[in-house]
């Protein structure tokens, strides 16, 4: 029955939380900006909008993947919600990335194929770091399960910081903002004209946003498990972590693709390697 | 007025296509943007892609060249969605009118639903312009 009701909150509320955190993103950047900013139901507004317009076919092969990206991403925020397996998550986090870039290359538009190539070096950049964070875990609790980390009495924050860094990093990379919006953007609308989602419009391009919602709600779950007694420290730091993505997307431009798979291979595998030899070296190797 | 009613008023997508105008509208349409007159608390977004927009502002008259492009951006945008001709030239090809590679406004090729007269059209009457297309699109009586 706890199972049941977790999973219709997570379908349900988690989208909602989405959408008001992209709204709080669009209000927060407009005031960076020195300007007013849409209101905080703006992206609900885009979404009934979008969902109310005309179907337009480009390829019958995009349809499916962008429901693919969708029911994937679904899981793995499933997966976190239920507590279970940490590798899991990577794994169908990975397949959502796979199946949006599949929908980009579906169509023959140029523009696409730009932005599916893009999203596809985004997965090579964060998985690696999402995979060791989940070795990392291992070696701390013996354990794959997230409620094996939310059952320990000692926060993940201790031993795992150097990871929590590489985390953030990826943070940046899986919400899309700069310097590392080089798939698609949220607020340069031209670049390489909306890369991935080009061919996606109507409802089919709504579906894709309910996906970045469940997707934005799972990556700061991901953050929270950082310190999860009490929870709510977790969540704050997520929160905390939300509003500093916002503050790099402000400050920064945007880099080039092989400059992002670059620093995150060296930077975010260094920390990570590190950071599982240390676990090692002081727990010992069972 | 239903969920997606209501959406369709409160989010235009804009998508901007210059014909070939002098680019003074042009500057004019971007001024939108700006701080100044942040046209983004009314949800109107400045989309570069005809398949994401709902709303095509249209600049300068139409000429033999570019009246295919504009006709091809029209079909690409997908339903329901608004013309808005920006700009004295693109209401009816202004001091072009009569030149020998200019078909006229931008009536002669995709229906048009506001004219904004100007030239160059500011940003206010651009603004109001949407607006007034807005509530067209929402059924009001005009």
């Amino acid at each position: 029955m706890k199972h049941v009701m977790i999973i219709i909150f997570t379908l349900f509320v988690a989208p909602i939380i989405g959408g008001l955190l992209f709204g709080i993103d669009r209000r927060i950047t407009a005031r960076l900006q020195g300007r007013y900013g849409p209101p905080i139901l703006q992206p609900f507004y885009d979404f009934f909008k979008l969902l109310g317009k005309e179907r337009i076919a480009v390829s019958k092969l995009q349809f499916v993947w962008i429901y693919a990206y969708l029911l994937f991403m679904v899981a793995s925020l499933l997966v976190l919600t239920l507590g279970s397996d940490l590798l899991v998550l990577v794994f169908l986090l990975g397949f959502a990335g796979v199946s949006l870039v599949l929908g980009g290359f579906s169509s023959k538009s140029p523009y696409s194929h730009f932005g599916a190539n893009r999203e596809l070096l985004q997965i090579m950049a964060y998985e690696p770091v999402l995979l060791l964070l989940a070795i990392a875990v291992y070696a701390q609790n013996g354990s794959f399960l997230i409620s094996d980390i939310i059952r320990q009495p000692k926060p993940l924050m201790y031993t795992l910081w150097p990871l929590f860094i590489a985390v953030i990093y990826v943070l940046t990379i899986k919400m899309r903002k700069s310097p590392f919006d080089i798939s698609t953007c949220h607020h340069a609308h031209q670049e390489i004209v909306k890369g991935v989602t080009t061919e996606f419009s109507g409802p089919y391009l709504a579906l894709y946003q309910l996906a970045e919602w469940y997707e934005i709600v799972l990556v700061l779950g991901i953050v929270a498990l950082f310190w999860t007694s009490p929870l709510i420290v977790g969540i704050i730091i997520a929160l905390a972590a939300f509003l500093l993505e916002l503050l790099i997307d402000n400050v920064t431009s945007r880099m080039t693709a092989p400059w992002m798979v670059r620093l995150s291979w060296t930077f975010g595998l260094i920390l990570g390697i590190f950071n599982i030899a240390y676990i090692y070296f002081t727990k010992g190797v069972s | 007025m239903s969920l997606i009613h209501t959406s369709r008023i409160k989010s235009p997508w804009i998508l901007h296509f210059d014909n070939s105008s002098c680019n003074g509208c042009d500057i004019e349409v971007l001024a939108c943007l700006t701080p100044l007159y942040d046209v983004e608390r009314f949800g109107m977004v400045n989309m570069g892609n005809p398949k994401h927009a709902d709303v095509l502002l249209i600049t300068g008259p139409v000429n033999y060249r570019t009246a295919r492009v504009l006709r091809n951006l029209y079909d690409q945008v997908p339903g329901p969605k608004m013309v808005i001709a920006v700009g004295t030239c693109a209401s009816s090809g202004g001091v072009f009118h009569n030149c020998y590679n200019v078909l006229g406004g931008v009536d002669k090729v995709v229906p048009v639903d506001v004219y904004i007269p100007g030239c160059a059209a500011r940003p206010e009457a651009i603004i109001d312009g949407v607006v007034l297309a807005l509530q067209k699109l929402a059924g009001a009586n005009l």
